[in-house]
């Protein structure tokens, strides 16, 4: 009988848990930890429309108080979950409240990879991650404020085109050869890099941070090759680390995530995990993975949740990713790592075009710039493991679903 | 605020008050209506909020930008009426307004 579920994180993947549990029709005790004091909330508007002051905070969240309160879930929220018992099924918060389960989900999501160097640790240097983050940065943003962004992946590259459009004068220091490099190909970095160089936003690559310096506060920034680049504010963006830490005490097994089989077990039956924190499976792509995405934190929930009510069913999903940076979407669907050749859709001038990722015949991933038909079209494709006619599909005339 | 009615999957009837600004995902989705799943919450890159928009007031929303009308295209059972809420601002002109959900949303992948 399980008559109490505990759910550690309150991001994407918790809220969503919570909703599937009772939808489909859990009526123990149910309660939702997060050690961030707000309701849950989405994250992705947080280097977009929230950071320039488009969107307000109410309309970041998942669902108002009052749902929580009509499907009685208890929320335990600014507060953390300092030691987990798995022997004695029982969590503990650091107000010292203990609480017993029995059945446990981890959403512990993952955190902003720390810059090590000298200075790193300077007032003025900021990391974007939680709607906490946000207002300091904020209250930065004056006309002609200098803003240097350590790292061009999504989170640097997205709030790099915020602070142009608030007005800021923009660097980007990237340490690889060209932005977004581990995300796409070197077509879309050259398209994205001219779309920023054209809005007014300094790209520079092969840039290795070597320490931050000012007085009190942070004032520049010194590279490798002995430039450095004045600064008002620093902002970081140099990748995630999955949040392991509770689980790897308690003795699961973590490997660059929580390890979880495709039905969301860790290496403790009664425990469960779900989201970014999570090495699991691909079943798509037959190997292990670890993804930093909002579909697979919502769909790996749900599918936990059914697990957790002893409703065996697999997570079985082709990832999707997606960037906004200026009026530019960029739409990512499957993984393209083991692809033997790659396939251009399309005119990069003309502003709308995508680059296919094949392995022999077979569709692995696609990467649509401002092309949200060839993207739709390819998640279905991908999922269905289609096989294509190469020479159909570089004729961006002919539609991807008829490229077979 | 403007009222307006969600038919959910399973025929259920919402009746929400909404705040002029937001979008009718947004509506939907706090208060927890069936059906609209809205992954992505408002960025145009899922079609999981779609809506079937009832028909005496397609005329006074803004038309579809080329993104959405590419996303609704391979979405799962799209009419002439289907719109993704996300992409729909509620405005006092809407009061009144009723929407349908589909049975289900997404695609291949459901």
């Amino acid at each position: 009988m399980i008559s109490t579920i505990l759910i550690i994180g309150g991001g994407q993947a918790g809220a969503q848990a919570v909703d599937t549990l009772r939808r489909e029709g859990f009526g123990g005790r149910l309660v939702l930890i997060g050690d961030e004091p707000e309701l849950p909330y989405q994250r992705p508007p947080l280097s977009k429309k929230y950071l320039s002051g488009e969107m307000t905070a109410d309309r970041l969240l998942f669902r108002h108080r009052s749902f929580y309160d009509e499907h009685r879930v208890e929320l335990k929220l600014g507060l953390q979950a300092v030691r987990l018992d798995a022997a004695a099924r029982e969590v503990e918060l650091a107000d010292g409240e203990k609480l017993s389960y029995d059945r446990l989900l981890l959403c512990l999501g993952a955190g902003s990879r720390q810059l090590t160097c000298p200075g790193a640790t300077l007032p003025g240097v900021h990391y974007l991650r939680g709607l906490g983050d946000v207002a300091p940065i904020q209250a930065g943003f004056k006309p002609q404020a200098r803003v240097v962004i350590v790292g061009g992946g999504y989170i640097g590259l997205e709030t790099a085109a915020t602070c142009r459009q608030m007005g800021c004068e923009v660097t980007v220091l990237e340490m690889a050869d060209r932005i977004m490099n581990r995300v796409v190909a070197p077509l879309v970095s050259e398209y994205f890099a001219r779309e920023h160089r054209m809005h007014g936003v300094g790209i520079v690559c092969d840039m290795r941070v070597v320490r931050l310096e000012g007085a009190g506060r942070v004032e520049r920034v010194v590279c490798a090759d002995g430039s450095t680049h004045a600064a008002d504010l620093v902002i970081v963006g140099v990748g995630a680390i999955a949040t392991t830490l509770l689980a790897s005490a308690a003795g699961l097994a973590c490997d660059n995530g929580i390890v979880v089989d495709e039905y969301c077990r860790t290496s403790d039956a009664a425990i469960y995990a779900a989201g970014d924190c999570t090495n699991h499976p691909s079943l798509r792509f037959g190997r292990r993975v670890r993804l930093e995405s909002v579909d697979n934190a919502f769909e790996q929930a749900k599918t936990a949740a059914l697990n957790l009510l002893d409703r065996p069913v697999a997570h079985d999903r082709v990832p999707w990713f997606w960037s906004d940076q200026f009026d530019n979407k960029l739409l990512i669907v499957g993984l393209s790592q083991d692809h033997d050749a790659q396939v251009l859709r399309g005119d990069p001038a003309s502003r709308s075009f995508s680059v296919c990722y094949l392995k022999g015949r077979e569709l692995l991933a696609v990467e649509a710039v401002n092309h949200s038909k060839d993207y739709m079209a390819a998640r279905k494709l991908i999922a269905e493991r289609a096989l294509l006619n190469p020479e159909k599909l570089a004729v961006s005339e002919v539609s991807l679903k008829d490229s077979m | 605020m403007a009222k307006i009615v969600f038919i959910e999957p399973g025929g259920g009837r919402r009746e929400i008050n909404a705040p002029p600004g937001i979008t009718l995902m947004e509506a939907a989705r706090q208060n927890g209506v069936q059906g609209v799943v809205a992954q992505c919450g408002g960025a145009c890159a899922c079609a999981t909020c779609h809506v079937y928009i009832d028909a005496a007031w397609l005329a006074k929303l803004e038309p579809r930008e080329e993104m959405e009308e590419g996303m609704l295209e391979t979405a799962w059972e799209p009419r002439d009426n289907s719109r993704l809420s996300c992409q729909v601002h509620i405005t006092a002109d809407l009061d009144g307004l009723q929407v349908t959900v589909p049975q289900r949303q997404g695609q291949g992948q459901g």
